[in-house]
């Protein structure tokens, strides 16, 4: 049922978002520190899992990636509720930070493919 | 008219799934149209949004851009976090063990250093402008690693609204120049091959437009740099809002 999908992918934001929340408490915070992540982390090990292969395979993996579909249109809802009105003024920030981080980044693409070392990538696992 | 702005308000999820879903039509229409595909979809459809948002705050005046609209207040739910946070959790699925592994370790390394040099260019470029309080300089170091990243760090440590909307604005920009960036460089940068490809989606992390830059180089390469890109935005949200900022703290001194 494509339910059990759905409840799965809320199983592992709960307890993300739980884990994230009290990291938080635990390191002093008053966030919740990579509970996103760690639900993320959740699924991907849900994914890999025999045992959970009825909740991620079939119609109930239609539920998740549902919603894996609906990131790009809620990301643009997100990007149309935001306060971007009152950020405009300092549009050349936004600008120069993402170009920078860019720059750099496609500049370090082959220094890192160098880095990674030969075809070892079965021994590079471990 | 009347009864008609009356559904539509009353409704206001639905309204939003329908406006969004008419904003990413003309989208896509666009990006075949004028751009030959070349600038993603789901670029210009945030660039729409953010927009849409910008009049909004000018009509209304309030703090939630174009949600501030009474007929459109669905897409703060929609835009929220409750949402968006599942749908990106849901990005993760299908992304399986072995294929993590199968990254190896020079997709690995180019995550970590993809996360963390643009976070610090991001966070000195903020410095640059004057920014000095320590959450706002992570919000827009955040936001240069993606525009996902930006907001829920910028959420998870407080940040106000407008940081909020510089570091999305700065993770589109990162999003769009790499779209139509990346086929400009690819041969200069070595990006031929699946290995490059994974280092490249590493590096970048920006999911749209990482698919989008590597359709228009080679479509082959796509699920390879998607496939390291996905895990991107989860360690930037894992990273960004605890031991980035922790880090950003440390240095700024304040708050």
């Amino acid at each position: 049922m494509l339910i059990y999908g759905v409840a799965l992918l809320s199983v592992c934001m709960v307890v993300g978002l739980t884990v994230g929340e009290y990291l938080g408490r635990w390191l002093g915070v008053d966030a919740n520190v990579g509970g996103v992540g760690i639900a993320m982390l959740l699924l991907v090990a849900s994914c890999s899992s025999s045992r959970m292969s009825s909740l991620v395979n079939g119609p109930a993996g239609e539920g998740i990636r549902f919603w894996s579909a609906m990131y790009i249109p809620i990301v643009v809802a997100m990007a149309a509720r935001q306060n971007i009105f009152a950020a405009i003024q300092s549009g050349a920030l936004a600008i120069a930070a993402g170009t920078a981080a860019v720059v750099v980044c496609f500049a370090l693409v082959p220094v890192i493919c160098r880095l990674g070392g030969a075809p070892r990538d079965a021994s590079g696992k471990r | 008219m009347e009864p008609v702005y009356t559904v539509l308000k009353d409704n206001a999820l639905i309204t939003a799934f329908l406006a969004i879903g008419l904003t990413m039509w003309l989208s896509y229409f666009l990006s075949r149209k004028l751009t030959a595909g070349r600038i993603h979809g789901s670029a210009i459809a945030i660039a729409l949004g953010l927009a849409a948002a910008w009049w909004g705050g000018k009509v209304t005046g309030g703090s939630k851009g174009i949600a501030d609209l009474e007929i459109l207040s669905g897409i703060g739910l929609m835009g929220g976090g409750m949402l968006r946070d599942f749908a990106i959790v849901a990005t993760a699925f299908g992304v399986n063990a072995t294929e993590m592994r199968k990254a190896g370790m020079a997709g690995a390394i180019a995550l970590v250093c993809g996360v963390l040099v643009s976070f610090v260019m991001g966070a000195v470029v903020a410095v640059a402008f004057g920014v000095r309080d320590a959450v706002s300089i992570t919000t827009i170091g955040a936001g240069a690693v993606t525009y996902i990243v930006g907001p829920i760090t910028g959420a998870a440590i407080g940040a106000s609204s407008e940081m909020i909307a510089l570091s999305v604005a700065a993770g589109l920009v990162k999003s769009i120049l790499v779209m139509v960036g990346t086929p400009l460089v690819a041969r200069r940068i070595g990006l031929d091959n699946p290995r490059s490809a994974m280092v490249y989606g590493g590096l970048m992390g920006t999911t749209s437009g990482v698919a989008a830059g590597l359709a228009a180089t080679d479509p082959k390469l796509v699920p390879y740099g998607a496939m390291t890109a996905t895990f991107y935005t989860g360690l930037g949200c894992l990273l960004a809002p605890s031991v980035l900022f922790f880090a950003v703290r440390a240095l700024a001194g304040t708050n």
